[in-house]
């Protein structure tokens, strides 16, 4: 076993060898330029685009045409969101998406809210951080031009019903995008059974390279439309773009083949894995919370708050283990996880949660080490926690009179 | 972001770490911030002859809180009370070098010697007046 060990594969994933030995010959050999008709350089890096195209396609059960890449999940949540709005705004402008969704989506729809130019209904989540698809239903209005609902959470894991959102919206004629980024190649995707009509997703969540992704764009029943977001040479059919990078898109449809081929046995050992990381850690830790849903979630993830002690400060003590907390700490905005918050989870414990991500790599030594090291620095954490002193001492921490500050 | 040697040394071996009685002679014992905002600071200190002999914490937070409030007990030990009160964030900022983000860690240290400051004066008046 070697440390540090990355358990932190919801942010990104290592890169499968395999896929890097199909990218290497377009780098130097093959560098042709996709868009180049005329010259057998040009024809080669066609051929293995649209290669990849067909591997990322029946990963996803859909038409290689229907494949629109991008830089990442960021940019085709981006492109389909305001793609749609701009390309149907005779229609209306209202989009319905959930308050759990990625910051990709939100600041999307918030940044056009703010602009005026679309309205926006967030839909709650239950406490394990699932939509209502009724409650999707009941939020359609004559202006809904888009639903925007994400397939699985990046922090909590939670699997949402996605096919029966799409029954709704395809009852009610309306367009519905659908982020899968943390789901496909993890979970059986499969874009017709589950009538979405555009889906966001990216290679490096599913052990292929950073900065490429695609989006998926139905072509009929119906066809989908969306204004381009980047004018340039009007690659893509138009709708995205830009010299296309053939390594990454060699390497991202190599990464989709074998999500493919090793799906199931993936899963099977994830789960084992995920199962006894909880099950070992929940027995010996009183007061650790299970965040998100308890079956209905990702394979390799597992998000806990520990009661009494602080998320930084619990990933500070397990340095040669690479991991996420919700703690405000950790991010950027210095508020705790709104993922967490949304589910109806106190601030104490969103501070107090940790994320663990699970992947292909990870061996049973890694699990056995983790699971060592949390009960470890919990326990110390909460020796030098006063808020654990207290509550061993009886006190409601509720019933305390805090100063905020 | 990385932490500073300081902070990582005071994460991991902790001064003074733990508790007095609250009602025991000389404690005073000052307690700051709140669970929801991601950091409570308990410090104690316990005065003899207007001196600090000891002094000790328990901290819920991140690792440069917990190592604020470390660095807070080093200090404090041997000093007056008079002394004690001159204990500043910014100096608990130089010693840690903490980042812009974590100077509320500081922050709440100072905080935290002055409540306990606070506590121990005000008990101390109180012997006083029950002894008139």
């Amino acid at each position: 076993m070697k440390l540090p060990i990355f358990l932190d594969n919801h942010s990104t994933t290592p890169m499968d060898p395999r896929v890097l030995d199909t990218m290497l010959p377009y780098f130097v050999e093959k560098f042709g330029n996709a868009a180049s008709r005329n010259h057998a350089f040009g024809w080669a890096a066609e051929e293995a685009v649209e290669q990849a195209r067909k591997q990322i396609a029946k990963l996803i059960k859909a038409d290689p045409k229907e494949i629109v890449f991008t830089s990442g999940a960021t940019e085709s949540d981006n492109l389909a969101i305001k793609g749609v709005l701009e390309m149907y705004k005779e229609k209306g402008d209202h989009i319905i998406t959930s308050s759990t969704e990625h910051r990709a989506v939100l600041d999307t729809v918030k940044s056009l809210e703010g602009k005026g130019k679309a309205a926006v209904t967030y839909l709650p989540v239950d406490k394990f951080g699932m939509v209502n698809p009724e409650d999707v239903r009941k939020a359609i209005t004559e202006k809904t031009i888009l639903i925007s609902i994400m397939l699985a959470n990046n922090e909590i894991g939670t699997i949402n019903p996605v096919k029966e959102i799409g029954k709704i919206a395809k009852e009610k004629g309306i367009l519905f995008h659908c982020d899968a980024t943390q789901g496909v190649g993890k979970i059986p995707v499969d874009v017709q059974d589950m009538g979405i009509d555009l889906m966001s997703f990216s290679a490096h969540k599913m052990y292929g390279p950073k900065g490429v992704g695609a989006l998926y764009v139905r072509k009929k029943n119906p066809r989908v439309r969306i204004a381009a977001q980047m004018d340039g040479g009007g690659h893509e059919r138009g709708m995205r773009s830009g010299t296309l990078p053939v390594p990454l898109i060699v390497g991202f449809g190599k990464a989709c083949e074998l999500c493919e081929q090793e799906m199931a046995k993936d899963t099977v050992r994830l789960i084992a894995m995920r199962d006894r990381l909880e099950a070992s850690i929940m027995k010996a830790l009183e007061e650790s919370y299970l965040n998100g849903h308890p079956t209905n979630r990702l394979p390799g993830n597992l998000n806990i708050s520990f009661a009494y002690v602080e998320g930084e400060s619990l990933l500070m003590g397990m340095k040669d283990i690479a991991l996420s907390s919700g703690s405000a700490c950790t991010s950027a905005t210095l508020e705790p996880s709104y993922v967490l918050r949304a589910l109806g989870v106190g601030t104490e414990l969103a501070h107090s949660s940790i994320r663990f991500g699970l992947g292909r790599f990870n061996q049973d030594d890694e699990i056995d080490y983790t699971i060592k090291k949390v009960i470890e620095i919990v326990t110390k954490l909460r020796e030098m926690s006063p808020l654990y002193e207290m509550a061993k001492e009886g006190v409601d921490l509720k019933s305390v009179q805090w100063a905020a500050h | 972001m990385a932490y500073s040697d300081k902070v990582v040394d005071h994460f991991n071996n902790p001064r003074n770490m733990g508790s007095f009685k609250k009602d025991e002679e000389g404690v005073g014992t000052g307690m700051v911030g709140a669970p929801e905002c991601g950091d409570v600071m308990k410090l104690q200190i316990k005065v003899q002859n207007d001196t600090i002999v000891d002094a000790k914490f328990k901290t819920f937070g991140c690792g440069s809180a917990i190592a604020s409030s470390s660095l807070a007990t080093e200090w404090l030990k041997g000093k007056t009370i008079e002394e004690a009160q001159k204990i500043k964030n910014t100096d608990i900022v130089q010693e840690l070098n903490l980042p812009p983000v974590k100077i509320h860690c500081s922050v709440l240290a100072e905080d935290a010697i002055k409540a306990a400051l606070a506590d121990y004066q005000k008990k101390a008046d109180g012997v006083l007046a029950d002894a008139k």
